[in-house]
This record gives C-alpha cells, sequence and structure tokens, in this order.
C-alpha cells in the first residue's frame, strides 16, 4: 500500500483517497473470530503486544456476538447503551442545526463515534474521573447528566453552569465524572495521569480515563502521558479514538504509514489493545479489561479505538473538501447503532418498530429538552449571561488590579 | 510605483506572498496543520500545494513543537520555511524551541548557525473563539531577545511585511489579526462588515514588493493626541477617534519589535499626549513596553499621563466577548482620559 519515497527526496504521504476518488477500504476489514485472546487483565505488558496490532471485535455483522471477549451484558443493558448512543446522535442533530440558525457560535458533532464514549463510561464506574476530548458527549448522556445544562452550556445562555466563558462543547461536569474539557489538543492525557496518582496515593480505587484524538496523540504531551503512566503503573486507561481524521489531515500524518496507534504503548512497556470502536460491546469488553487492570494494581492500559469520524469535524468544516462524500458510507465496520441493533434483534431482544419508535422518541425528547433551554437564551436573541461574570474565577478572589477593571468596566456601561 | 495592483483581502495577500516566493526562490517551504491538499482552515495556502507541489506544500502532524522545531532544523540548513501555528492560542506547545532555540541559535553559536525561519499565526478575538480561538499573545515575544515580531493590519502591508519576514535572515513571528482576514474591523460586531475590495489598503500590487520592518504606518494626521496601535485595535481607533471629534496622529506599529520608536517620539513630542492600544491583556502587556519607551523619550513633552486602552486581565470569555473586547466606546473613554477630558 505505501508508496516507497526515492532515497533522497522528501516524503510527504497522502490519504488514499481524495474527493473524485472512489474509496476502497475493503483491505482492512478484518472477522470478528479473528480477535486475539483475552488474556487475564493482570497479565505481563508484554502478553498484549500482538493486541496492539490486530483488532478486538465481538459482534460478526449478522449480529451475533463470538469469542471470549464478548462481555456479560443483560438485554437491559445493551437496550440502555443503544439508547444513550440514539439520544446522543439526536442531540448532536438537533445542535448541529440550531448552530446553523445561529443560536449558537459552534457544535461538534460525534456520529459513528457513539459507541467509543458510550460504551466506555458504562464500563466504568460513574465516579472514575473521564478526562473527555470535545467528542465523547456520550459519556456525560450515559452518566445520565442533564442534557439541558449541556444545551445552556453550548448556547452559552443564564442556565449554563460556565456562565458563558467557554465555547460550546468544552463542557465540565465535575459530579458526572467529567473533567473539564480543554481547547488544547492533546494537554490533558498527562494531566488524568496525575490524577490517577493521586488516587494510587490516596489508595483510593478510583481510577482515571483519558481520551485524545488519532491526530493529537503526535503532541508532547501524550507521550509524557504513556512515560509517566508507565513509570508510576498509574491507574488510568489512556485512549486514543482513530476516527481517521483530524480536520483535513488523514491519520498517516500523525502516526506515519507502519504502526498503529496502539503499538505507540508497547515501546513504554504499556498494555496495549486495539479495539473495533464501532463494535459497542468489544469497547466494553476493552475498556472492562483496562479497568479491572488499572483497579486491581496492574498500571495503565492504551486503548486505541479504531473508528470514523463520519462528519465535519465541527460546524466550521466540509469534508467534502477533502475526502470523497461517500467515504463514511463505504467504511468497513458500519455504524455503531445499526450494529448493535442487529445484535439486539439477532438475540431477540429488539425489533425494527421499536426501534424506530424509539428513534422519534429520542428525537421528540431532545426537541422538549431544547425548547427548555433556549427559553434561557442564546446567541440570536439574548445569552443572558452578565457580562460581570467574565471577571470571576480568575483567581479564587478578585485581586486589587482586577477589582479596578471592574470598575472602569462599569463606566464603560 | 508603477506596479500593477489587484484588489485582494488579507487572507489572498497572505497566499500571494507565499505563492511569489515559492515562485522565485525553491528553498522556500510551507507547512503546518491542515495547510497542504486543504489550504489551511483559514484558506491561506489554499492552492499552493497543487501549484508548487506536494513536498513545497504539506500537512503536518499536530505539535506545534515539532512544526517549530523542523523549521529550525529546515533553516539551519539552507531552506526558508514558512511554518503555520493554525492558532496563537496553539502556540504555546512551540514556545520552548521558539524562545530556547530558534531565537537563540545565532547566539549560541556565535553566529555559525542561524534560522531565518517565518511563523505565521492568526491572533485576536471578534469571531466568538473563546479562551481557545482569540488570544494575543505578542508580548510573550517581543520579551524574547533574537526574535522579531510583527504584525499588519491591512492586505497591502501584510503582503509586504511577509516577503520582508521570508527573506529576513533573522527567525519572524508573524502575526495575522483573524478579525482582518475580510476587511477593516471598526470595534462594532454590530455594524455590517466592509470588504477590503472597498479600502485603498485593499489595493496590492501583483508580483515581489517588501514592506520593511520598524517603520510605522500613519493611518491619519492630527494635532490632538498620539494613538499607537497595531492589528485590530489600528481600526477601532480610527473609529473612535472620528466619533470622538479629535483629530489625532494614529500610528499602526506595524513591526512591535523593531520597533520605530524615532517617529512615535516625534509624533508625541507634536502632540504631547499619548494613547496606547492593543486587545490582549493588561498587566505586563506589549503597552507597558511602549509606555516606558514613550515616558523615556517624551518625559518633558508630554501634556498628561499616559493612557493604555486594553482587553482586561482575563481569559477571553466566549458570550462576554464584546464586553472583554476593548471596542469604540473603551477607545473613546481612553481618548478624553488623555485629553484632559475626564
Ligand atoms: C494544541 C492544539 N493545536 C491545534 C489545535 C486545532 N485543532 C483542533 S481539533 C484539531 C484536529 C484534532 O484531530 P484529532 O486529534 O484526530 O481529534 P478528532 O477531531 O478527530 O476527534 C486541530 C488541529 C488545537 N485545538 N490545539
Ligand atoms: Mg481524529
Amino acid at each position: 500500500m505505501t508508496k516507497k519515497s526515492n532515497q533522497s527526496r522528501l516524503y510527504v504521504p497522502e490519504p488514499p483517497f481524495r474527493p473524485g476518488d472512489t474509496p476502497d477500504y475493503s483491505h482492512i476489514a478484518v472477522p470478528a473470530n479473528h480477535s486475539p485472546p483475552r488474556p487475564d487483565p493482570l497479565c505481563e505488558d508484554h502478553e498484549t503486544v500482538e493486541h496492539a496490532t490486530s483488532l478486538i471485535r465481538v459482534m460478526r455483522f449478522n449480529g451475533e456476538a463470538v469469542g471470549d471477549w464478548a462481555p456479560k451484558l443483560t438485554a437491559d443493558q445493551k437496550r440502555k447503551g443503544l439508547r444513550d448512543m440514539m439520544l446522543t446522535r439526536a442531540m448532536d442533530d438537533r445542535m448541529f442545526n440550531m448552530q446553523r440558525q445561529g443560536k449558537m457560535s459552534f457544535y461538534m458533532k460525534s456520529r459513528g463515534e457513539e459507541a467509543v464514549s458510550v460504551a466506555h463510561a458504562m464500563a466504568l464506574r460513574k465516579d472514575d474521573m473521564t478526562f473527555p476530548t470535545y467528542r465523547q458527549q456520550g459519556i456525560l448522556i450515559n452518566r445520565g447528566a442533564p442534557i439541558k445544562e449541556m444545551m445552556c452550556q453550548c448556547l452559552s445562555n443564564a442556565g449554563d453552569r460556565l456562565q458563558g466563558k467557554s465555547i460550546p462543547v468544552l463542557y465540565s461536569f465535575r459530579d458526572y465524572g467529567f473533567f473539564s474539557v480543554s481547547g488544547n489538543l492533546g494537554t490533558q492525557m498527562i494531566q488524568a495521569v496525575g490524577w490517577g496518582m493521586a488516587e494510587a496515593y490516596k489508595d483510593s480505587d478510583g481510577i482515571a480515563s483519558a481520551f485524545t484524538g488519532e491526530g493529537a496523540t503526535a503532541e508532547g504531551d501524550f507521550h509524557y502521558a504513556l512515560n509517566f503512566a508507565s513509570t508510576y503503573r498509574a491507574p488510568v486507561i489512556l485512549n486514543v479514538v482513530n476516527n481517521q481524521w483530524a480536520i483535513s489531515s488523514f491519520q498517516g500524518i500523525a502516526a506515519g504509514e507502519g504502526e498503529t496507534f496502539a503499538a505507540r504503548g508497547c515501546g513504554f512497556g504499556l498494555a496495549t489493545l486495539r479495539v473495533d470502536g464501532n463494535d459497542f460491546l468489544a469497547v466494553y469488553a476493552a475498556t472492562q479489561w483496562a479497568a479491572e487492570r488499572a483497579r486491581k494494581g496492574g498500571g495503565a492500559t492504551l486503548i486505541e479505538h479504531f473508528t470514523y469520524r463520519k462528519e465535519g469535524h465541527s460546524t466550521s468544516d466540509d469534508p467534502t473538501k477533502y475526502r470523497p462524500e461517500n467515504e463514511p458510507e463505504v467504511w468497513p465496520f458500519g455504524d455503531p447503532v445499526d450494529r448493535l441493533k442487529t445484535h439486539l434483534i439477532h438475540i431477540g431482544e429488539w425489533d425494527e418498530d421499536r426501534h424506530a419508535a424509539q428513534a422519534e422518541e429520542c428525537k421528540v425528547e431532545i426537541r422538549n429538552i431544547y425548547k427548555e433551554a433556549e427559553k434561557m437564551g442564546s446567541l440570536s436573541s439574548a445569552t443572558n449571561v452578565n457580562d460581570f461574570t467574565m471577571f470571576e474565577q480568575v483567581y479564587e478572589e478578585l485581586p486589587g488590579h482586577l477589582q479596578a477593571q471592574v470598575e472602569a468596566f462599569k463606566e464603560e456601561l | 510605483m508603477g506596479q500593477a495592483t489587484k484588489r485582494m483581502n488579507m487572507i489572498e495577500a497572505i497566499r500571494d506572498a507565499l505563492d511569489v516566493k515559492m515562485t522565485e526562490d525553491s528553498d522556500v517551504l510551507v507547512f503546518g496543520e491542515d495547510v497542504g491538499y486543504f489550504g489551511g482552515v483559514f484558506r491561506a495556502t489554499a492552492g499552493l500545494q497543487e501549484k508548487h507541489g506536494l513536498h513545497r506544500c504539506f500537512d503536518t502532524p499536530i505539535s506545534e513543537g515539532g512544526i517549530v522545531g523542523i523549521a529550525i532544523g529546515m533553516a539551519s540548513n539552507g531552506l526558508r520555511p514558512v511554518a503555520e501555528i493554525q492558532f496563537a492560542d496553539y502556540i504555546y506547545p512551540g514556545y520552548d524551541q521558539i524562545a530556547s532555540e530558534a531565537a537563540r541559535l545565532r547566539y549560541r553559536s556565535n553566529g555559525e548557525f542561524s534560522a531565518p525561519l517565518t511563523i505565521r499565526t492568526p491572533v485576536g478575538g471578534g469571531i466568538y473563539g473563546g479562551t481557545t480561538h482569540s488570544q494575543s499573545p505578542e508580548a510573550l515575544f517581543t520579551h524574547i531577545a533574537g526574535l522579531k515580531t510583527v504584525i499588519p493590519s491591512n492586505p497591502y502591508d501584510a503582503k509586504g511585511m511577509l516577503i520582508t519576514a521570508i527573506e529576513d535572515n533573522d527567525p519572524v513571528l508573524f502575526l495575522e489579526p483573524k478579525r482582518l482576514y475580510n476587511g477593516p474591523f471598526y470595534g462594532d460586531p454590530h455594524i455590517p462588515s466592509v470588504s477590503w475590495a472597498k479600502h485603498e489598503l485593499g489595493d496590492v500590487p501583483e508580483g515581489h514588493y517588501t514592506v520593511p520592518f520598524g517603520s510605522v504606518r500613519r493611518i491619519t494626521e492630527g494635532p490632538d493626541l498620539t494613538i499607537l496601535a497595531y492589528g485590530t485595535m489600528v481600526w477601532v481607533a480610527e473609529a473612535a477617534a472620528k466619533e470622538a471629534g479629535v483629530q489625532a496622529d494614529i500610528l499602526d506599529l506595524r513591526a512591535l519589535l523593531p520597533l520605530d520608536i524615532e517617529a512615535i517620539a516625534e509624533s508625541v513630542k507634536k502632540t504631547g499626549r499619548c494613547l496606547i492600544l492593543h486587545e490582549a491583556t493588561r498587566t505586563s502587556g506589549f503597552g507597558a513596553e511602549l509606555s516606558a519607551q514613550v515616558a523615556e523619550a517624551c518625559f518633558f513633552s508630554l501634556e498628561a499621563p499616559i493612557v493604555r486602552v486594553t482587553g482586561w486581565d482575563t481569559p477571553y470569555p466566549h458570550a462576554q466577548e464584546w464586553a472583554y473586547f476593548p471596542g469604540p466606546k473603551r477607545v473613546m473613554n481612553g481618548i478624553r482620559k488623555v485629553m484632559g477630558q475626564a
């Protein structure tokens, strides 16, 4: 696949397909029964070297769950996972459209990646601290965070617990184990390691779980995190969400074309898993394995969630400018919602009618919550955020020079 | 001049400067996050990969330290790299490479090695970018010996100054006020924006020309007071002075380092009053440096204390963007103050 550079010629990798090409990714499809075996969660790190380059899958495309990674989840739990993913998707759609109507400055969808956040959250304890990026809203949905408050954050209105300070989707929900999301990429992996080290120091059995996109693994901070996590055997899970794209750059720009992202962990002596991120049950199983390892003192695991960003990077992006328009459809690992649905139908716990009804129900629920949220203000009317709050929380107490600026601002009004 | 001109906005002027230099000098390379095939999130490099080739305009990993690092290696090895940092708010992972390495390489090696590189990056607010798409970190760079920091306020200067930057034998940080990409911005977001097509500084010569560093541009001339501004605040100053009914010497600094202190001092000695504007936070901002230099050079000519109008000493808020931004109202208050009317 990879082109070989001339000996002395500067080599720049390119994605296999650009707009106008007919994308074909059939060569990367892997059958579910080729998953590597599930070792004991307290195994030596080198026993997971194979897992860094293969792909853990549980669900076949016909819905059958196979292999020793198949988690023991009840039908109710699976249905809850399905609903959380559908609710996340419905919310994303609604918010995207409302951004288009000028109600908020910006929005970011997670379509195609809902299993990564929802199944991951489901396999953690509720008090385990997550350090998400802007694309793991599914964690909040799964943990039952108030959707209205999430929406108010995006609308920067009177119901926004961040009082308009942050741009949309940079949520902070401490009470739902959701660390304040930074807009600066990569910075939070290493902070999660510190959080985990503090848990260990305090003899607590809490763990931390941190996320980065594959693109941001190029930041130095990512490498700090792997190093420190390994040195201190920190109880953390380090998740790389490889959705193939970092805005317009394909994953080969971040990693080169040789190795997987999970393999980054091998050289650091971390346990490494690579999982089909569109397979809800596989993400759950991998997370559960890594969480058990961390909680029992086995140290950190690097998980690569292999998935696909089905939409633009954000409301500011048009992906047809740099990738084939139909690439999301031909992606060989399907859609996480469809795949869990197929599984539930396969085991006789779901049907098409119920699914359609639930999709409609999620849409209505989100629409109603949104109506309530927008009543508290939006960018296109008035946000109803008190401007003076911008001076608060810079420090715990307002220092003299800021007090003077508050007075100066009053004069301005 | 005799050179043919073309109407351009600031993005087109920057792209044109890159194109001119890439065409005449095969040592000029352009790279950064999303700059290759896509042409940059602000489109500043659109079409350059197609025209000049994959290995002359390319995407980099998301690693600002890495981007500046390779630029240093290339520049010290004879190339003329132009690196883009997607937003100035993301330059900090590259700060060590800029401050400790690029800026000091010449000094450390006593001239054996140097790093003639250019770093372009968008600065400033006005697009609802919140804490991470709005910052103006110029003072963190003017504090570094060995680095030049410049900031154009219009298409004409942007093109000429970018060519100067690329040809400069020292590292240059080239700051682009993103709110000015499409037109001059007079500080009131509710007034429909004007395009550069309607402004004389949107008239940009074709081909090669330079705008030297270290000379201010006089925007308006007047006896009442001197207003020192750069980037977006140049146009806010013009609007505020008009509204306040004062005739000001508005000086667009263009280069913060090297600074045209002669022209600044000459103006302040004439007017006896000096107002300094910037969008960045106030404390230890570049305004503090300007204030000190003006006091040193013009103390006995000053008829009033020097006044600074700036952003507040808080991170750049999202919903409160226009309460943070030093708009015409705050500038007019500053004008009244320095004129002794408040
Ligand atoms: C330090 C830093 N550099 C650059 C950016 C601009 N930026 C925001 S998102 C993004 C792409 C990230 O891609 P990836 O890590 O793959 O995450 P994804 O968006 O695919 O979830 C870039 C370059 C940033 N936010 N922070
Ligand atoms: Mg990505």
